[in-house]
């Protein structure tokens, strides 16, 4: 019995495809794990390593190495404040400060309604957008404290959510299917390159 | 006065709102450079990439050509691009991925046809939602459009295309790292040697790895020749190149600028591009390559936008990243906060980057928040040494990869230009800026 719905299994099956060797999906397999639960929860690091042929303390312990990845629950809606260099020079530490007040949670803390996740992030490439706010990973460049409330107000009235997506970055990220070149069309390709290659090695000499 | 006639070779597209779409892209002689390039022989592509001397764009900047010719000869074997920009203030990937993913796609195609290989794989940060979205889509028109998969254009030539998406760590910037995170493991940076993933890469097939900038290039160098795009800047530094301009400056974002003939003082004060500090405040320093980077001082600021020139000077151009520092930053809280990040990103392998980058920001966090000894400033530097020996640009190697001794730069640079300021901070106890 699969943990991952129906149509997330099958995209699994896909992503799982596409790489020579099953571990390579591992990431975005994470990805769909929390697209679903919300975070990378036991039942879906159990369903990753069947998929990858690994085991679930491998796979635990190559979640636990990145950011994206929560192993534990988080908010609905995980919102990250940049402070790196670009954003410190343009007032990101005093806007995590304004965003700590303003939904009444500490840095890295959920708020009590389970809606909002408050980040310190590192850079988050939009420094021409300093400080740079994201709403589960979409860019919301709402860069004073007046826009970041007026955001919020948005995501809480629910009239972000075509924009921001719940968790899950992949959630529009999908690939046409069949175009994969088969692996024996591309060893048959390779085997005729080489020769044409050789041939007009020897011709060139 | 800067030098503003070179063409736009990466960003021609971005003034249109549809920049990201194929109909816009083929409006635009999109997909003329790959017809090019499948007519030719393979190697004469190459050839033409190695005689534009395209240096990656993503911070080490080693020659393209020189890379590709490395490929070791396999029957299989991978292109790998490096779309995990996390640099901080480097922002130019970002640009490309979300505004133009159809030239990204044309430079992998063209790429993997001059190495002949059947099988790329675009690594894009995963915190690109919206970058993720676009180059699928780029990648699922191109496949329709008969650019991708099955005998492309009709050539015999077949490739097929992943985009994978990262998942929040720098240190799979590092070439080794990120492809052990295309593998489905840890980002931990491999031991040299083998040097070069040209060698030994993904699944220890030999694999090129390339940047989104550096792939971006192919379709107009291509189309245009090699020859074109190294009349362009000067020197080893040839073509445009992407700045992404960030801190005290009125007009931050990403410029393209002709290598060599424009200089720091251009790209931060020309109206065309930085537009000068705000309040006309006078720089205090400037970060010239990304945090990895040795800061430089006013002084330096007529230095010119090439690889080689900055280099010399002692620190490095890097990622493409500026960051300018006013009279108003304090530049212990910019080294504490760029330290902080290195300590929260070191991947954990080697001592010096996982003890060394805590110690040191623990110590910088004490100065800037009061609590600072007169003794931090010879700790601070005794720290640094033993990351980096000697101190020297570029840096002695004591970790398995280069971006460990190079967390010393900012807190180097910043005791080095600023001392006055560290020992206000102890006389103080916390931070005169504020």
């Amino acid at each position: 019995m699969s943990h991952l719905r129906v149509d997330l299994r099958q995209r699994a099956e896909e992503l799982v495809a596409l790489y020579p060797r099953p571990r390579s999906a591992m990431l975005p397999l994470l990805h769909l794990v929390q697209e679903q639960d919300g975070y990378v929860s036991p039942e879906g690091i159990d369903e990753v390593a069947e998929l990858t042929g690994t085991t679930p303390a491998d796979v635990r312990g190559t979640a636990s190495f990145y950011d994206m990845f929560h192993l534990e629950p988080v908010g609905r809606y995980v919102v990250g404040v940049c402070t790196n260099i670009a954003c410190l020079l343009a007032g990101g530490e005093e806007l995590l400060a304004h965003a700590s007040a303003r939904l009444d949670c500490a840095v890295g803390s959920t708020t009590d309604d389970g809606l909002f996740t408050l980040e310190e992030t590192e850079c988050l490439a939009d420094c021409g957008h300093a400080p740079c706010v994201t709403v589960n990973h979409r860019y919301v460049r709402a860069t004073t404290p007046e826009a970041f409330d007026a955001v919020i107000d948005e995501v809480r009235q629910g009239r972000r959510e075509h924009e921001i997506p719940d968790h899950g970055t992949l959630v529009r990220v999908r690939r046409n299917g069949g175009l994969r070149v088969p692996d024996d069309v591309v060893a048959a390709e390779r085997a005729a390159a080489k020769a044409a290659r050789a041939r007009r090695l020897e011709e060139a000499n | 006065m800067a030098v503003l006639d070179a063409p736009r070779i990466v960003t021609s597209r971005l003034a249109f709102e549809d920049s990201h779409t194929l109909a816009r892209y083929l409006a635009t002689g999109g997909y003329e450079a790959l017809r090019k390039a499948l007519a030719m022989h393979p190697e004469q592509v190459a050839a033409e990439v190695d005689q534009a001397s395209l240096l990656g764009r993503g911070g080490a900047g080693f020659p393209a050509g020189r890379k590709w010719s490395m490929l070791r000869p396999s029957e299989v074997a991978y292109l790998v691009v490096n779309g995990d920009e996390s640099e901080p203030a480097t922002f130019k990937d970002h640009l490309l991925v979300e505004r133009d993913p159809h030239q990204l796609v044309e430079g992998v195609i063209i790429a993997a046809y001059a190495l002949q290989v059947n099988r790329a794989f675009i690594y894009l940060r995963g915190e690109f939602a919206l970058g993720l979205e676009r180059v699928q889509a780029a990648l699922n028109d191109a496949y329709d459009h008969g650019a991708l998969g099955r005998d492309i254009f009709g050539s015999g030539f077949s490739l097929d295309v992943v985009v994978h998406p990262g998942a929040g760590a720098y240190i799979c910037g590092e070439e080794t790292a990120l492809l052990e995170g295309l593998e489905g493991k840890r980002g931990f940076p491999r031991i040299k040697p083998p040097f070069f993933p040209a060698a030994q890469g993904l699944y220890g097939e030999p694999t090129v790895v390339n940047n989104v900038e550096t792939m971006s290039n192919l379709p107009w160098i291509v189309l245009n020749g090699g020859a074109a795009f190294a009349a362009l800047g000067a020197g080893r530094s040839t073509g445009t190149r992407l700045f992404a301009l960030a801190g005290r400056v009125n007009r931050p974002g990403v410029y393209e600028v002709e290598m060599v003939k424009n200089t720091f003082r251009d790209l931060i004060y020309d109206p065309a591009f930085g537009a000068g500090v705000p309040g006309d405040r006078p720089v205090k320093a400037f970060i010239p390559g990304g945090v990895s980077a040795p800061w430089f001082g006013p002084d330096q600021l007529d230095l010119p936008l090439g690889q080689d020139e900055v280099g010399a000077q002692g620190s490095m151009l890097g990622s493409g990243s500026v960051v300018v520092l006013d009279d108003t930053t304090c530049a212990v809280r910019a080294a504490w906060r760029i330290t902080k990040f290195f300590s929260r990103e070191s991947c954990g392998q080697c001592t010096p980057c996982r003890e060394g980058s805590g110690w040191i920001e623990r110590a910088m966090y004490r100065l800037e928040h009061g609590g600072g000894r007169a003794e931090d400033l010879d700790l601070l530097l005794d720290l640094c040494d033993n990351i980096a020996p000697g101190l020297t640009w570029p840096p002695q190697q004591t970790t398995i990869c280069v971006l460990g001794p190079s967390i010393p730069s900012s807190v180097h640079a910043a005791i080095e230009m600023f001392k006055d300021e560290f020992l206000a901070h102890v006389e103080t106890q916390g931070c005169p800026f504020d």
